[in-house]
């Protein structure tokens, strides 16, 4: 599958086609650096706060990649265990559709009353706010097997457990990546809130201080360093998916 | 005792009532002696699928009793191989790979999967062979047609030798030459495996070929109306279907199902606007 060229460079062209906007109306309509600095300052800023940035870049990916990991364990393990029991998805769908709703941010208190300001809140924030979009998935993957193939395998003999694992499993595969894709940045959010209130490091306790300080470019350049970093963190998701789980994207729609 | 005994089953979709609830069968009775070839022929939606699936324990009837091997049906059997009327196939294993499923399930294969490996692949590759899709194990289901899918399928429900063979419509999307083929291939497994089977199809000429013993069955609720044995000597060759007797057979066969049909036949008038228009 390769795309034509117009195709492959478009992401660029537009990206600095979007910088070169934003310069231009900076420039145009004078506007203050104080309200939106031009990217020529944030860049600057960025040259300037070079290794904060990637010091507390460096933080804020290794704690999103925690919480990540964790609501990855839990969010497979609870999906596996809602989508395979009609009873345990009738009874636990209420509660986690309400535990979702919660802003996470309303939780962040509670995780400094209990574990003090540091690395805990944001890894569990990043957990919490990430693992739903998961559990969610992987069960509905598994509560949709087609009957007929449910059929092909009772037919043979198979007990639950062969069916949840030769085709409830691999059948969730891609609903599972689909929401790993959402999941990585929901957790990257996470973490960048949990930073801002409760830890001294990372990219969110930047964001704090330089509030604070008014430095204003220095916020921004945090900003895209955060852009960057959800968009790698998506790339590797994508990568990891369609090595595994190309059967199912064989139609050409959308493709 | 016979090999397969449905007595008397009805069997209702969706509920015992209620608006949604479909009547399938009614008043159900075959016997299937053991290692004959039975073949089961009806108008569409009569319940051939769901007597299928009754006799293999993936329905149970609200009335009457399943009896398969000597043994109430009362969970799925596991001695029966199942080409579903639809090949349904896993599309993230290849064709190979789901040929052997049944292989990663049935015992005793299933613990001697991992010694016998090479065997078993060997095995699958030579089925693939004489269903005509030597060298396509490799391909992926969705890469396949219609027909070659149901083939696979049909690879599939033998691989484990079972001692029922249970086949819904196996040849329904395939031209005439492959599926007189398959014919021949089904034929000569049966008389070498000795295995009792069950065959639904829409085709009598495929039924009076290939069977023993032909059911007959009526428009929904589907019951018995018909029972036939032909009695055509064993090993039988395509030839035969060309002969006089054979067409006699065919011929009896088909009136029974036009009959069946009746309650519910297309009337030729209702589709010639000019004749509609006349009688109002
Ligand atoms: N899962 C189901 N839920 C509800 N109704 C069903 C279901 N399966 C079959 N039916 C109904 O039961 C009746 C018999 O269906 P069945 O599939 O056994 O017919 P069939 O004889 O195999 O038809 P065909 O020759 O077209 O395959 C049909 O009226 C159908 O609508
Ligand atoms: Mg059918």
């Amino acid at each position: 599958m390769t795309k034509p060229l117009s195709q492959r460079l478009a992401p660029f062209i537009f990206t600095i086609g979007f910088f070169i906007l934003w310069e231009l109306g900076c420039r145009l309509f004078k506007v203050s650096n104080f309200i939106l600095p031009a990217p020529s300052v944030i860049f600057a800023a960025m040259q300037q706060y070079a290794w904060p940035l990637t010091r507390n870049a460096g933080h804020t990916l290794w704690m999103t990649m925690a919480g990540f990991g964790i609501s990855i364990i839990f969010g497979l393990a609870i999906g596996l265990l809602v989508g395979s029991s009609k009873l345990l998805y009738a009874g636990l769908n209420p509660l986690l559709v309400g535990f979702n709703s919660i802003p996470k941010v309303a939780v962040v208190p509670i995780l400094v009353i209990w574990f003090g300001v540091g690395w805990l809140p944001p890894v569990l924030t990043a957990f919490v706010i990430s693992f739903f979009p998961i559990v969610v998935n992987v069960a509905t993957g598994l509560a949709t097997i087609e009957p007929e193939t449910e059929d092909v395998m009772k037919a043979l003999g198979a007990s639950r457990l062969d069916i949840m694992w030769k085709v409830g499993i691999p059948r969730s595969l891609p609903y599972f990546f689909g929401a790993l894709k959402v999941a990585i940045t929901l957790a990257y959010v996470g973490c960048v809130i949990g930073e801002q209130n409760a830890s001294n490091l990372g990219i969110g306790n930047l964001i704090t201080r330089a509030s604070a300080d008014f430095n204003v470019p220095l916020i921004f350049a945090a900003l895209i360093v955060l852009a960057i970093l959800g968009v790698f963190l998506v790339v590797i998701v994508d990568m990891i998916e369609s090595r595994t789980t190309g059967w199912a994207k064989r139609s050409g729609f959308g493709g | 005792m016979a090999f397969i005994e449905i007595e008397n089953v009805t069997h209702t979709y969706g509920g015992q009532a209620g608006a949604s609830a479909t009547l399938a069968v009614e008043g159900l009775s075959i016997k299937v002696n053991e290692g004959e070839f039975a073949a089961v022929v009806g108008p569409s939606g009569c319940g051939k699928s769901t007597l299928m699936k009754l006799a293999t324990g993936l329905q149970f009837p609200q009335e009457g009793s399943v009896a398969v091997d000597g043994r109430k049906v009362d969970r799925p059997v596991k001695i029966a191989g199942m080409a579903f009327q639809n090949p349904v196939m896993l599309p993230w294993r290849t064709v190979l790979e789901n040929i052997m499923l049944p292989l990663e399930i049935v015992q005793p294969h299933r613990s001697l999967l991992r010694e016998k490996k090479a065997e078993y692949v060997e095995k699958a590759e030579q089925l693939l062979a004489t269903v005509g899709l030597k060298g396509l194990g490799q391909k992926f289901p969705w890469q396949l047609s219609g027909g070659m899918q149901q083939r696979a399928s049909l690879c599939r429900s033998l691989i484990h030798d079972p001692k029922l063979l249970m086949l819904d419509e196996p040849f329904g999307a395939l031209d005439a030459f492959t599926r007189e083929e398959l014919w021949c291939v089904i034929r000569d497994l049966h008389a070498l495996k000795k295995f009792t089977v069950v065959l639904v199809t829409h085709d009598l000429r495929e039924a009076v070929f290939l069977g023993d013993r032909i059911f007959c069955m009526s428009a929904r609720p589907g019951r018995i109306i018909a029972e036939r044995e032909v009695t055509f000597p064993r090993p039988r060759d395509l030839e035969i279907t060309y002969t006089p007797t054979f067409a006699d057979v065919v011929h009896e066969l088909r009136s029974q199902i036009k009959s069946a049909r009746d309650p519910q036949a297309l009337d030729p008038q209702a589709l010639d606007p000019q004749a509609a228009g006349a009688a109002a």
